[in-house]
């Protein structure tokens, strides 16, 4: 019988363990939460870019604020969360495009959105935050 | 003769292509401002007014902060469809993110043209 051996073949139940979540699902959900992310810290960068622009005065106050290392690395958790959004976010559009639609080839992509992201997280962090 | 569309209303299309238009439009303007700023390296005050105070600077960063604003609002409907399950605090949480976008779009376009 074609039907039981096509049965036999299934996998009898799918480990949804977050650890054994495939890489593009990796990707996938760190999509979600870096876009939520930046969703929650846009007032208080709007905050930044008003009273970087409004005065020389308080564009000082705010350089040396921003000097403080917990706001670098708050900063550079947006930089990564924006970094990652934009990357994933790119290789989506070639996904909506059917562009490197099958498995090896999503799985090389998402190790490459992982990757790039963070390297140029830590170039720009480092040009502009150090 | 007739264009009936038989399926629905499509706003989840018009989402969907919002969401993808805004993410190009941000995309082009990132590489723009990576370019711009690693060509001025505004160090001081006065030369990162001068940064935002450029005409075609003003226009690009309005059209970014429009296609934030219009991103971020699918996005978190998105969000707020898939976790939030009672309409009545849904609806609350999708109201409050359309007032925080609609004041950060107006703070926005104030920031950008203050003289």
């Amino acid at each position: 019988m074609p039907d039981a051996a096509l049965k036999k073949k299934r996998p009898l139940w799918y480990n949804l363990n977050l650890l054994n979540l495939p890489l593009p699902g990796v990707i996938s959900i760190l999509h979600r939460i870096s876009g939520a992310l930046l969703f929650l810290f846009t007032a208080w960068l709007l905050y930044l870019l008003d009273s970087s622009l409004a005065s020389a005065e308080r564009y000082a106050e705010i350089k040396a604020s921003l000097a403080h290392p917990l706001a670098k690395l708050v900063l550079l958790g947006l930089l990564w969360a924006f970094l990652h959004h934009l990357c994933a976010g790119i290789r989506y559009l070639f996904l909506d495009v059917h562009k490197g639609v099958d498995l090896p080839t999503a799985r090389m992509t998402s190790g490459v959105v992982l990757a790039v992201s963070l390297a140029l997280t830590a170039v720009v962090g480092g040009w502009l935050l150090w | 003769m007739v264009n009936r569309v038989v399926v629905g209303a499509h706003y989840g299309l018009r989402g969907w292509l919002v969401q993808r238009v805004s993410a190009v439009v941000m995309a082009c303007y990132t590489v723009l401002f990576a370019v711009a700023l690693t060509a001025a390296r505004p160090a001081d005050h006065a030369a990162w007014k001068a940064f935002f105070g450029h005409g075609w600077m003003r226009f690009a960063t309005l059209l970014f902060f429009v296609s934030l604003f219009l991103h971020a609002w699918v996005g978190m409907r998105d969000i707020l469809m898939d976790y939030i399950k009672p309409t009545g605090l849904r609806l609350a949480l999708e109201v409050l993110v359309i007032l925080l976008l609609v004041g950060c779009a107006g703070w926005a376009i104030q920031i950008l043209w203050r003289t």
